[in-house]
């Protein structure tokens, strides 16, 4: 716990302690643990002065940040238009119905989080679907499945 | 550190600190010099688009290919990655210069013959060529291309030319020369005066006249006191839309030096560059490009040897697509949340921290350097005379040509489709063109001669946005793509405001009913009442513009709408109460992939056999459509 | 009943629904209106802490010169010239259309129903997702808690339509201090069933 404390530590350190610095200290935070606990929110709150509720409304009002866990492996499945029209819809829905999970939700085994990502700017590939930050480019719900399959796998 | 530029024999550091225009030209001199003008170079397009497609293992293939050829190549070419080349569905791109013959579609397996067949034989690898969709003849030069031909590329004139990661690219290919001029040979108001001179108005999609914001922001100041802040908005949320991706990709410098001579405009210190979440690589551009900009004396305090003081910081994004109105911006800048506040004073009057604030697009600053080197007047004199210049599109959805454009302003949509684009594909004509997003319209075919600016556009009842143009063909439905776009923006509400939030929400649920066949036609009434309520209520443009997608299509297509709630009927077979899947028995081969792919086991059938799926039990999830090889399955 | 205006402000003139009205520069419509007994709608707004136009209720339509515009009157400033329309077309439609919403959104509050009916509105086709919700979303209790008595013990959690009043990880506040303000200010009598919430279990001295 405390080489944990020591870490975000390091983290608070890299930004001046004023209410701008707020979102840049959640971001670290969340790219380093995977989501914002409640512990990391209040040494955030300390350093830059903002009230716990601000810091709270902004870590729930924006989408990158999550207050639990994330899965292992995140499924990102783009919604822009290009994507939609090519059937995203069909394959967000096949993927929650195959992973049992919601959404944005992770699986129960805290392997797979399922997320809807907003348009990334890669239409000629729609659909276009991020696996752990690898880009699958005209995706269907077969391709997804052997790819989810071989990750699970390992 | 000594440098002088008199001597022959002179030595630059990469760090030298450029104090005065004479040495960055010096410099850039240098550089030309150093070129070896028999060496030729190879472009990979490492746009987003092609990286996804793998153009880092094609240059990565190239690379090992030509170090194997060894001696066989005459002139070993440096291979250079670059932005985006716009012709993304064509990727990866590779284009070798100075020749100019131009490969598409490159696998890393295709890297052997290139260096075999062109680097030394001479000779263009027919296969790899573009071919002209209608004479099926190879078009070898990438500027002979219709795509590329009936495009103006001035804003992105260095994309696809220059490695972004290299400063050394962008000073050869001219860039922060305007800056020079600006710093030295022009007085801030005279910046502003060729600002609005040429006519330029914000590419991020209100079209408000750059240089009047300017101009406000610096009446501002003299009426409070400053400080004034310049922020650059890379927030590009609409989705379809990667044109300010491309540039911050592509041409990072570009954004700089117009975001610098903005803020000497206007006398700012301080800037901010905001660049969505979802644009890493963007970000990792814009640092690297401000890095070496600063080690130059080209950002920074001392900028160029003038006194001129001027930073900038990369703001990250959160997720949050309302970050893109400016109020909304601002207030994430400041570290809350991103809710957007009434605009009945200006952000140019008090914005960040209650100062004036200047917020401008990403294209918009990028036009500024070309304002001042090339003037005004040459400005004004491109595209038409209440939408000068050009503006990017991306080029999205049911046609030939996906990719990033850039044109004149004032082009008949139908030409972009048709010229441009290359046309839908498989069909004669596109049903509509969706155009600014979830804020805009969608024009139908019969609109197709309306040109593609500021004024027409919202003259027929769209807006031209941040530049997403999503064409769309008879398999595409319109309360579907309206339905889509509320949903969209349903989840990106800030929810503050009661006509947004519950507005955005009860529209959708209205069209939800229709996409299910139920409902009346009093509803289409009802719908359009509440749209205007949700355009006149709203607190921001977010929830002001929503209604757009909707007001438009029942404008246009009226009588599809009425096909779903009285016929019962989707015509373009995609909203999924409304259709049913089947199987065509002539042309099943009883295969049986269908089947064993289907997560209701309603198919059923003998192998060998034609088999039939279960309509009750169809939860139209297109398992099967996607299965099928013998295109057997087949939705009504 | 005109107001005295004095000060060395400078007067704006302009009007509203066609009457002369005079104010100092710097009010807005909604004051202004007021001070001539002029009624217009309102929910999240308070006196005592500053306006937010969430509610949108308080619209008016501003005709100025050839064009018009659809703005909230608790924060528009006066403007000279102007003439402001307090029940034009568009502002009948906004209006409602937001209360048949509410009705749907706070059907157990008595408030917005009595509102609701005053403006002839007194039913609603749309959705009902909770037949006990009051809570409208207007703010008045967060910014009452961070402006008037400084503790900033609740927020808005969460973003659109999924939005709600609450405190951090929906937590007792350690910061509540329990003096009712937020309940004071609660258009509709939603705070009164939080409060337990926000203030945690009352148990003996604090």
């Amino acid at each position: 716990m405390s080489k944990e404390h020591k870490d975000i530590d390091d983290i608070i350190e890299r930004y001046p302690g004023r209410p701008e610095y707020l979102i840049f200290l959640l971001q670290d935070i969340q790219a380093a643990y995977n989501y914002i606990s409640p512990e990391a929110m209040a040494l955030v709150c300390d350093h830059t002065g903002v009230p716990l509720t601000q810091a709270y409304a902004v870590a729930t009002f924006y989408k990158s940040f999550s207050l639990e866990p994330k899965g292992e492996h995140e499924i990102k499945i783009c919604q822009g238009t290009a994507c939609h029209l090519k059937g995203s819809v069909r394959l967000v829905e096949n993927l929650s119905r195959e992973l049992s999970v919601r959404p944005g939700g992770t699986t129960q085994d805290l392997k797979f989080t399922l997320e809807t990502v907003n348009c990334l700017g890669a239409c000629a590939l729609a659909p276009v679907a991020v696996i752990d930050d690898k880009y699958y480019a005209k995706v269907t719900a077969r391709k997804l499945d052997t790819v989810i399959k071989k990750i699970a796998k390992e | 550190m000594a440098q002088t530029n008199k001597s022959k024999q002179e030595v630059w550091p990469t760090e030298s600190l450029f104090m005065s225009p004479e040495m960055l030209k010096a410099y850039r001199e240098h550089l030309l010099a150093e070129k070896d003008p028999n060496r030729p170079w190879i472009i990979v397009c490492h746009g987003t688009g092609c990286m996804a497609n793998g153009s880092v293992e094609v240059a990565a293939a190239l690379r090992a290919s030509i170090k194997e050829a060894g001696r066989n190549i005459s002139v070993i070419p440096d291979i250079k990655t670059t932005g985006c080349h716009g012709f993304c569905s064509r990727g990866p791109l590779v284009i070798l210069q100075p020749s100019g013959i131009f490969y598409q579609r490159v696998q890393p397996g295709d890297c052997k013959e290139i260096v075999q067949t062109t680097l030394i034989e001479n000779k263009p690898v027919e296969r790899l060529l573009y071919k002209d969709p209608k004479t099926d003849e190879p078009i070898i030069h990438h500027e002979d291309i219709p795509f590329y031909k009936n495009q103006l590329r001035v804003v992105m004139h260095n994309i696809g030319k220059i490695d972004p990661t290299d400063i050394r690219d962008t000073i050869m290919a001219g860039g922060y020369e305007a800056l020079a001029k600006a710093l030295y040979q022009m007085k801030p108001r005279e910046v502003v005066e060729w600002v609005l001179k040429s006519g330029l108005r914000g590419r991020g999609g209100a079209g408000f006249p750059t240089g009047q914001k300017w101009l406000s922001a610096i009446q501002a100041v003299e009426r409070k006191g400053g400080p004034v802040y310049i922020v650059a908005n890379g927030d590009e949320g609409d989705p379809g839309a990667f044109m300010d991706r491309t540039l911050m990709e592509g041409d990072p410098h570009a954004v700089l030096e117009g975001l610098i001579i903005g803020a000497y405009a206007i006398g700012a210190h301080q800037g901010y560059i905001y660049v969505r979440e979802e644009y890493p690589l963007a970000r990792k551009h814009l640092s690297i490009a401000m890095e070496q900009a600063r080690k130059h004396g080209l950002l920074g305090t001392n900028i160029l040897g003038s006194g001129f003081d001027f930073d900038i910081q990369i703001v990250r994004g959160a997720g949050a697509f309302v970050c893109g109105e400016e109020t909304a911006l601002i207030h994430s800048i400041e570290g809350k949340a991103g809710e957007a506040t009434p605009k009945y004073v200006f952000p140019a009057e008090s914005g960040l921290w209650e100062k004036p604030t200047i917020i401008n697009n990403i294209e918009t600053f990028c036009n500024i350097p070309l304002i001042i080197n090339k003037g005004p007047e040459w400005y004004a004199g491109l595209g038409v005379p209440n939408s000068t210049g050009t503006k990017v599109f991306s080029l999205v959805g049911k046609v030939n040509n996906i990719g990033l454009v850039e044109i004149p302003m004032g082009m008949p949509l139908g030409d972009l489709v048709e010229n441009i684009g290359g046309g839908v594909p498989g069909r004669k004509r596109f049903k509509a063109v969706q155009t600014g997003g979830p804020s805009g319209g969608c024009l139908p075919y019969e609109l197709r001669d309306t040109p593609v600016d500021f004024d027409s556009l919202s003259k027929a009842g769209s807006m031209m946005g941040s530049g997403g143009m999503i064409v769309m063909d008879e398999g595409d439905c319109v309360v579907d793509v309206a339905r889509y776009f509320i949903s969209f923006l349903m989840d990106e509400s800030c929810g503050k405001c009661l006509p947004c939030r519950l507005g955005l929400k009860s529209m959708y649920q209205i069209l939800d009913r229709f996409s299910r066949g139920e409902g009346s036609v009093s509803d289409i009434d009802d719908l359009y009442s509440l749209a205007k309520a949700v355009q006149d209520g709203s607190l921001c443009a977010l929830g002001g513009t929503a209604p757009n997608p909707i007001l438009t299509t029942l404008k246009h297509f009226r009588s599809e709408y009425e096909a779903h709630i009285l016929d019962k009927k989707c015509p373009a077979g995609v909203c999924k109460a409304l259709i049913t899947y089947w199987i065509d028995q002539e042309a099943c081969t009883g295969c049986g992939l269908c089947a064993r792919n289907c997560p209701q086991n309603c198919i059923s059938g003998e192998r060998k056999k034609a088999h039939q799926i279960n309509e009750a039990l169809c939860i139209r999830c297109g398992m099967c459509l996607d299965s099928c090889n013998f295109a057997a399955v087949k939705v009504v | 009943m005109k107001a005295e205006i004095k000060s060395t402000k400078k007067i704006i003139r302009f009007m509203i629904n066609d009457q002369a009205v005079e104010a100092e520069e710097g009010w807005t419509v909604l004051e202004t209106a007021r001070q001539y007994g002029i009624h217009i709608p309102t929910l999240c707004y308070h006196e005592a802490v500053t306006p937010s136009g969430a509610c949108r209720l308080c619209v008016v339509e501003v005709f100025e010169g050839n064009w018009s515009r659809v703005v909230i009157s608790c924060m528009y400033p006066v403007r000279e010239g102007i003439n402001v329309l307090t029940d034009s077309e568009r502002v009948k439609n906004v209006r409602r259309w937001i209360l048949e919403m509410l009705l749907a959104e706070c059907p157990a509050s008595e408030e917005i129903r009595r509102l609701a009916a005053e403006y002839g509105v007194t039913s609603t086709r749309f959705e009902i997702k909770n037949p006990e919700e009051q809570c409208m979303l207007c703010g008045l209790c967060v910014r009452v808690c961070k402006e008037v008595v400084g503790v900033s013990a609740i927020t808005t959690v969460g973003r659109g339509v999924h939005k709600f009043i609450g405190t951090p990880f929906g937590k007792p506040s350690e910061v509540c201090v329990a003096c009712g303000s937020c309940v004071t200010v609660c258009p509709t009598g939603a705070m009164q069933a939080r409060l337990d919430r926000v203030r945690g279990p009352v148990t003996g001295p604090r």
